[in-house]
């Protein structure tokens, strides 16, 4: 048919060739950093020269973990933020600015206080968190349907009231834990260790399931009614997606903090690439948001010339700017 | 045999009625026009008779079976909306569009095969926006959009088209292409088809039978010559319409008459 390519022939194309560039931008992540020099971490992943046993620690005990949390971090924002984007048929919808990843973090917060342990204490009582405050949400979208400046307020004002109770809850915290609730508060990935196997475990059925209801997914951006009317049970896709994307947020936002606009930043650049259709947009989301973090993270690590920032702030640095832009568009 | 049956369906919105007691039977490849003032219900009714809202009392019966005991997908198998509009703030494109018709039919992972993007090609090239196939549904005009959305209808190939207002916010020339689409549809697959339009010389032009509806009950159902009278539509919508013959079909045709008219009329100055 003229002007249409086949789904699957898409697919493949996009999945190779972002497949790639995720290998790469993790061979990236693994070699430069900012102690030792990445000629010689080069050598070592090429298994050339004699083994330095500290560059040996640094790329596969310190480098290696991080690597591997920023994939699946970025992959899973990324994908939430599209969802999201679908769910609520709002391009500029993303788990940040809409308040969820915030209640996701007093849940969190408030686990923290009561000394669950990372799992399954603290990413239930994250869930929880996100899921309340997605609801708030949801229940504000269908009030005022097609209103996305409401929507929007409503976001920043669930956001204020999140960020007033995380103030509250440090400023009654004992000191010893308020380094990890402020940790929450910057997003970054520097606690990544070995324990990262759980995250990875419980969101790549999230993908899966994700990935099943892509099609659904495109007939719901053109109207609830509509993507009825074509043969899809609307109310139970919804919520099948919302809990999945909750559920995979929540996980990794126990790891990583409260990391901004990277489900803006990377759905709108893939739709202007690719289109709309999610059966391509979700693989191409999850693989190109894992390499996004991936190169995020490095900038974070070797930009400063001392120590190193948190990544949350390359990513706003880059998101806030295009959702400014988005919206300026939007108004014309 | 009727294809369609309503029996006494009522519908209550806030506990508010806003359908009473419709009944109504719709026949195999027949063309039936729902129309009404404002505010009537017809909108409503075709929600109903689409299965997207569930009746508070009554029964509609689609293929002599409850609307209620067909699945999402089997009764999007049996009847394809065509509302007035469909959200384009997602960049899809024309052929995106028109292959999401396919959904009821396809399984789990909606990948379409050959047969399906024929379908899809053939949907397009009968209402003739298959030159259109790779644009984006945000670049189109309203009336172009319009047409894509029917060709989705068809391509979900069944056999009772349900359509709101397809007509409204066309010029005259998309408007008789819609309708002369809609009436090749009727001819050549045999659809049934189901229409609400404000258009009430359309509605005359096109339809086998009219129903009237008026604060959600049924004023009349007939063929346009038997509702289509200047007694019944002055009285439904409340103002003077002038009814007259149609000097090339016969059927009847409907004017507006301004304040200004209706004084000459007055004076003796017309002959209604």
């Amino acid at each position: 048919m003229i002007g249409y390519i086949p789904v699957y022939k898409k697919l493949i194309v996009v999945t190779l060739a972002l497949s790639l560039l995720l290998a790469c931008s993790m061979l990236l992540g693994l070699v430069v950093g900012s102690s030792g020099d990445s000629a010689a971490a080069w050598k070592l992943l090429m298994g050339q020269g004699e083994t330095d046993p500290t560059l040996e620690v640094i790329v596969w005990q310190l480098r290696w973990p991080r690597v591997v949390l920023a994939t699946t971090v970025g992959a899973s924002l990324s994908l939430g933020g599209l969802v999201f984007q679908a769910l609520l048929r709002n391009p500029l919808a993303e788990l940040y600015i809409l308040g969820v990843s915030g209640g996701s973090a007093v849940g969190a917060i408030l686990g923290i206080l009561a000394g669950f342990s990372l799992f399954p204490g603290l990413t239930l009582s994250s869930f929880v968190g996100s899921l309340s405050v997605l609801m708030l949400v949801l229940l504000l979208s269908s009030r005022r349907e097609g209103n996305s400046d409401s929507l929007l307020l409503g976001g920043v004002m669930v956001n204020a009231f999140c960020g007033a109770i995380i103030m509250f809850l440090i400023s009654v915290s004992k000191t010893s834990q308020m380094q990890k609730i402020i940790f929450w508060l910057m997003g970054d990935l520097s606690s990544a260790g070995t324990d990262t196997m759980p995250l990875l475990l419980g969101v790549l059925p999230c993908f899966l399931l994700i990935f099943l209801l892509a099609q659904p997914l495109n007939l719901l951006l053109t109207g609830r009614e509509s993507a009825s009317s074509m043969g899809l049970n609307v109310a139970a896709v919804m919520l099948v997606l919302l809990l999945t994307a909750s559920l995979m947020v929540s996980l990794t936002v126990c790891h990583s903090g409260l990391i901004g606009f990277v489900g803006l930043t990377v759905p709108h650049i893939l739709r202007l690439l690719l289109g709309s259709d999610h059966r391509i947009l979700i693989p191409a989301c999850i693989l190109s948001g894992a390499s996004y973090l991936v190169f995020c993270d490095l900038l974070a690590r070797s930009l400063p010339s001392q120590g190193e920032m948190s990544v949350g702030i390359v990513t706003a640095l880059v998101g806030a700017p295009l959702f400014i832009s988005l919206l300026w568009r939007g108004r014309r | 045999m009727s294809l369609v049956k309503v029996t006494d369906v009522s519908l209550h919105y806030d506990s508010r009625p806003v359908i009473k007691n419709v009944s109504l039977s719709v026949d195999r490849g027949e063309f039936f026009v729902i129309i009404g003032p404002n505010g009537a219900g017809k909108t409503t009714l075709l929600k109903v008779l689409s299965g997207l809202y569930p009746v508070s009392e009554g029964t509609v019966q689609i293929r002599q079976t409850p609307i209620e005991s067909y699945s999402r997908k089997d009764l999007a198998r049996t009847l394809a909306l065509v509302p007035q509009q469909i959200n384009a703030d997602f960049p899809f494109t024309v052929a995106e569009t028109v292959l999401m018709g396919r959904y009821p039919h396809l399984g789990l992972l909606s990948v379409e095969g050959k047969q399906d993007l024929l379908l899809a090609e053939q949907a397009m090239e009968f209402t003739e926006v298959r030159h259109l196939a790779g644009r984006r549904l945000g670049q189109l005009s309203g009336g172009e959009r319009q047409r894509v959305i029917i060709a989705r209808a068809i391509c979900q190939q069944s056999k009772i088209l349900l359509l709101d207002e397809p007509t409204a916010s066309l010029d005259p020339a998309h408007q008789l292409r819609i309708m002369d689409l809609m009436e090749r549809l009727r001819q050549q697959e045999q659809l049934t088809i189901i229409m609400v339009s404000h258009d009430l010389n359309l509605a005359s032009t096109y339809a086998d039978r009219l129903m009237l509806l008026r604060d959600g009950v049924v004023e009349m159902i007939g063929t346009p010559r038997q509702v289509l009278t200047q007694e019944q539509l002055s009285r439904s919508y409340g103002c003077t319409l002038l009814v007259d013959e149609d000097p090339l079909l016969g059927t009847p045709r409907v004017s507006l008459v301004s304040e200004k008219a209706a004084a000459t009329i007055h004076n003796g100055g017309g002959n209604l």
